[in-house]
């Protein structure tokens, strides 16, 4: 049961097809509905011609901010659709078409015929701009700035200082699955087949937005292809269909965004400009942490992405600080992606580490186990457990770590530079109340376990399932779990690693309830609840995941070209549920490291103030061919303080750390610093000596 | 996207003269990138005729020991012909490096030739194009152009030719066979292709309404040592930043007694390369003549702000590739 690698429960079913993904369920007589979107980045709308549209046969409704419904709440700018002629960025949903194909839809979109008056608009991300600001907090609720000691002294009197910029780019979520909803409006309820990581929290924010009792909507979701965060939180496309159904009373309408409309409405990563200064003894002793970091947010609603966090909790040093600056644009909205602040944030003080090693000449890996701190360096609370020491000396075991060369651009074979990088991995363990779970016993001689999860992916269908088998103490397949339906008990979103942590407890508390009132003999139809219990050990512990990664890069001499024969990880997560879902999440992640290490980067045209490469062929994600040798391990952990599971959460570490190993496996290559990401070719030609 | 008509080709002379009576008619070949302009808006035809099902899907041999590559022959399956693989490999590589295996399982040859640039902003119906939309603007001048010209370019259009196939074809002095409403002609691979000068929205010499039939491939037999090299992002379906397609005859002194280059990625054409080509000639096979060639080549090269780099690139794809083809860097 817990810690068998018992294969995905819904694997066949996806495989063979016959899983049902949001667009995919069957309703009788469906509508299309097509987004309209902003083609300027800033101004008001002064006319919307949709009679050519309305003219095409087949189109049933064209909605726009001149015939929409009047929402209840419009407290979240982005979900404010179609409420004004007010456009604060370039993609913006301006309306829809709702026709009897989504051909028809698609073409009728096209003859909708827009007039605008623009404003200037300001898109320049740079971090020198004079309205940068200080949000009151970075997401979802940390201080913006610390400080400790005397940073600015300690930086004077450090024999060994590393003072550079480090800077990633805006990156977009791109699960395969794009967002879908099907929305059906039928005697006052509103039903949704919707692509979420969380049934519950969709529901809530859209009867907030629709003003609706959260009883009158359901959101089902099954399966969900993926999310990265990106459908962690509602976006306008569903208050966009919710309108569209509105519009057909009794006939559900089916919205699937195209790849390239994702690109504006459902989030992406900030980008950092990241200011990192290192001091230390010529040891290699940190005296001193200092990040400033610079990133951007949209003008109508702000995310403040936390990348200065995981300095925080690092390293030993007696004098940090920490800061976040905002530019507000007129831009899309940006939301969560994979490690939100930790992913982004890992890689300018992971390649900074690098440098610091190379000036003290001290190895990277010995570097790190010499700053390792007693306690948490923020709070000054134990770890709950932290085995990050652990974790570099196994990967550095397994890679092979000592036979390195120690000098960068000592190797080349066959006209390849090749070389070996190390950085370290963190995620905070996140435990989310208000998640209930029942279990039930049925005629059939199953126990029935209910909980609105949801499995974006990542095998919450088995783990679940392995972990009320373990706390009933029978075996798998007397489970019968349903998940991802606000008709089951409430539970929190997939995100921040945080589902099996926190719906597994309120599995685990149910059918210890349920064995406490019905013992192991129960009748059908018993049944009892149980929900996630807080936990004050947060209170006493700091409590976070660590890992180790460590990459050898090949690149060109000629050309540049880089690639990535090897990556290695070892992480220390707690207690592992599923030894193969698990090992498909580090693997996964890891990809998506080494992806925005070598070449995610949405490219926002500042003139027009859309990302132009909006598409697959265009915006590159790491295919199977730029995947060749990945390892992922982990070490045994027991934590007995994160939660009754002794779980720390799996989803994310995985991407936390990556780039910076595989930059600092490049620099070792080819000794060029790359500081800046991804870590295209070109970079590595500005200084191309045969 | 457009409503449209859709036709199925009987031979290739209704489709000529359907397409060539009808300005808003295009052909149809596997649709791997047409499609994707239907749906875009980039293209707004109202009658597809598709000719992927007429009899040109042969792979034969000519009267003088060339090849006659169909149209209609989908990319994969060129790529696995036995004889263009042992005499032409260049060509088979250059197509192995194309798209994905699904895409080349369903493009034909003379569609590849035909596809359009990926310049962003072409495939963007919201943003200015002179080559969508004549007199529009070029957004690329000033924009995103890390893919863009080195080479040949003009204020109107720093678009490059997507192809691999073509560079390829264009070394080998490859010809392709038309059919048009006023006959047959052939068409050297190096004339089909315009560079943009101030008329982008045209991409080949090609006339309304005419139809790539075949592509002939000429006897070379130092071809038979020729390979492609292609400089990307990412180590499968990616565009081409820059590439290179040679073929390399050697005297028994090892001096190079003849060579052909081309290549892709610079240009809004693929790119022969003669200036390299007569440097090489009579030279040994060494880096520094590699680098002359290479020199020579990119001597009036025009980079833009942000491509710089790709002088460096092609200089070192060109090498790379002269070495690996004469063995110099074993």
């Amino acid at each position: 049961m817990i810690g068998s690698p018992l294969p995905r429960l819904d694997g066949t079913a996806k495989v063979t097809g016959t899983a049902r993904y949001a667009f995919e369920h069957r309703v009788a007589d469906p509508a299309y509905a097509y987004p309209l979107q902003a083609t300027v980045a800033r101004g008001h709308i002064t006319a919307i011609n949709t009679s050519a549209a309305q003219a095409v046969d087949g189109v049933l409704a064209v909605i726009t901010h001149e015939n929409a419904p009047h929402l209840a709440s419009t407290e979240d700018a982005e979900l404010a659709v179609l409420q004004s002629t007010e456009i604060a960025f370039r993609g913006q949903v301006i309306g829809a078409v709702v026709a009897d194909t989504s051909e028809t839809a698609r073409h009728a979109a096209g003859l909708v015929e827009v007039s605008y008056d623009p404003s200037p608009h300001d898109a320049v991300f740079t971090p020198d701009r004079d309205d940068l600001y200080t949000p009151d907090t970075v997401n979802p609720s940390f201080p913006t700035d610390t400080s400790q000691g005397d940073v600015e002294s300690a930086l004077k009197q450090s024999p060994v200082v590393v003072d550079h910029v480090y800077t990633t780019p805006m990156t977009h979520n791109n699960p395969l699955e794009p967002h879908t909803t099907v929305a059906c409006w039928h005697d006052d309820q509103l039903t949704l087949y919707d692509s979420t990581q969380g049934v519950h929290s969709t529901r809530q924010s859209l009867a907030k937005a629709l003003g609706l009792a959260p009883e009158r909507i359901r959101v089902i979701a099954p399966h969900v292809g993926g999310g990265f965060g990106s459908k962690g939180q509602a976006h306008a496309h569903l208050v966009l269909a919710a309108m569209a159904a509105q519009a057909m009373p009794g006939r559900a309408v089916k919205l699937a965004l195209t790849r390239q409309q994702m690109f504006s409405l459902v989030g992406y990563r900030t980008p950092t400009v990241q200011h990192v200064r290192l001091g230390a003894g010529p040891d290699g002793r940190l005296t001193a942490i200092s990040m400033d970091v610079v990133e951007q947010t949209s003008r109508i609603k702000e995310f403040a992405e936390q990348t200065a966090i995981p300095a925080r909790h690092m390293y030993a040093a007696p004098n940090r600080r920490t800061t976040h600056r905002l530019a507000a644009l007129d831009v899309p909205v940006p939301s969560w992606m994979r490690a939100p602040g930790e992913c982004p944030g890992m890689f300018g003080p992971e390649v900074a580490m690098d440098e610091l090693a190379n000036a003290c000449g001290m190895d990277p890996v010995d570097l790190r186990v010499l700053n390792e701190p007693d306690v948490d360096p923020e709070s000054g609370k134990p770890f709950s457990s932290r085995n990050l020491v652990a974790c570099l000396r196994e990967g550095a075991a397994r890679f092979g770590w000592a036979d390195r060369e120690h000098a960068p651009r000592t190797r080349r074979e066959h006209g390849w530079w090749v070389g070996t990088g190390v950085a370290a991995s963190t995620y905070p363990v996140h435990v989310k109340p208000g998640s209930s779970a029942t279990v039930r016993f049925q005629p059939d001689g199953r126990y029935r376990i209910e909980i609105g999860a949801t499995d974006i992916g990542t095998g919450t269908w088995t783990a679940l399932t392995q972990i009320a088998a373990d706390a009933l103490s029978v075996r798998v397949d007397a489970i019968d779990l349903r998940i991802g339906d606000t008709d089951l008990p409430p539970a929190t979103v997939a995100g921040g690693s945080s589902g099996i942590n926190s719906w597994g407890s309120a599995v685990v508390d149910a059918a210890r309830a349920f064995r406490d009132k019905f013992g192991t003999g129960p009748n059908p139809g018993d049944e009892a609840q149980g929900t996630t219990p807080g936990n004050s050990a947060g209170e006493r512990f700091a409590m976070r995941a660590f890992g180790a990664q460590f990459a050898e890069v090949r690149v060109h001499a000629a050309t540049g070209e880089i690639r990535v024969p090897r990556l290695l990880g070892v992480f220390a997560v707690g207690r592992i549920i599923n030894p193969r879902t698990a090992r498909s999440q580090f693997l996964g992640g890891m990809t998506m490291g080494m992806s925005m290490a070598l070449h995610e980067q949405s490219v926002l045209d500042e003139r027009f103030g859309h990302v132009v490469n909006h598409d697959l062929a265009e915006y590159h994600i790491a295919a199977n061919a730029d995947v060749a040798g990945i390892e992922a391990h982990w070490v045994d952990e027991t934590d007995p303080h994160v939660n009754p599971l002794g779980t720390k959460g799996i989803g994310e570490i995985g991407i936390v750390g990556t780039a910076a190993a595989i930059a600092n496996a490049a620099h070792h290559a080819t000794g060029i610093r790359v500081r800046d990401l991804p870590l295209t070719a070109d970079k590595f030609l500005a200084d191309a000596r045969r | 996207m457009n409503p449209f008509e859709y036709q199925r080709a009987e031979d290739v002379a209704t489709a000529v003269a359907t397409v060539s009576g009808n300005e808003n008619a295009a052909f149809l070949g596997g649709g791997t990138n047409l499609v994707d302009h239907l749906k875009l808006g980039v293209a707004t035809p109202n009658l597809l005729v598709d000719v992927s099902g007429l009899p040109l899907d042969r792979v034969e041999s000519l009267p003088d020991g060339g090849l006659r590559i169909g149209a209609a022959v989908r990319n994969s399956d060129a790529a696995a012909d036995p004889r263009i693989r042992r005499d032409y490999p260049m060509l088979a590589e250059a197509l192995l490096s194309g798209a994905s295996a699904q895409v080349r399982n369903l493009a034909t040859m003379g569609g590849n030739l035909l596809q359009r640039t990926r310049c962003v902003y072409f495939q963007d119906v919201t943003t200015p194009c002179n080559k969508r939309v004549p007199g529009s603007g070029c957004s690329a001048l000033r924009g995103y152009h890390r893919y863009h010209a080195i080479l040949g370019a003009s204020e109107h259009c720093v678009a490059v030719h997507p192809s691999d196939l073509a560079v390829a074809l264009v070394a080998l002095d490859a010809v392709v066979q038309v059919s048009g409403p006023d006959g047959d002609r052939a068409v050297p691979v190096t004339d089909l292709y315009r560079l943009p000068g101030d008329a982008p929205e045209r991409d080949t010499v090609l006339e309304r309404g005419e139809l790539i039939t075949a592509i002939d491939l000429p006897v070379l037999p130092m071809a038979a040592r020729s390979g492609y090299r292609k400089v990307r992002d990412r180590a499968s379906y990616a565009f081409a930043l820059v590439s290179v397609a040679a073929a390399v005859d050697l005297f028994d002194n090892g001096t190079i007694r003849d060579v052909r280059i081309a290549f892709g990625g610079v240009a809004h054409k693929p790119w022969r390369a003669y200036r390299a080509e007569d440097a090489l000639r009579g030279r040994p096979t060494t880096a520094e003549a590699f680098d002359d060639a290479a020199n020579a080549e990119l001597r009036d090269a025009r980079p833009l702000r942000d491509n710089v780099f790709k002088l460096r690139m092609a200089r070192g794809a060109l090498v790379a590739a002269l070495q690996h083809l004469t063995g110099a860097d074993r």
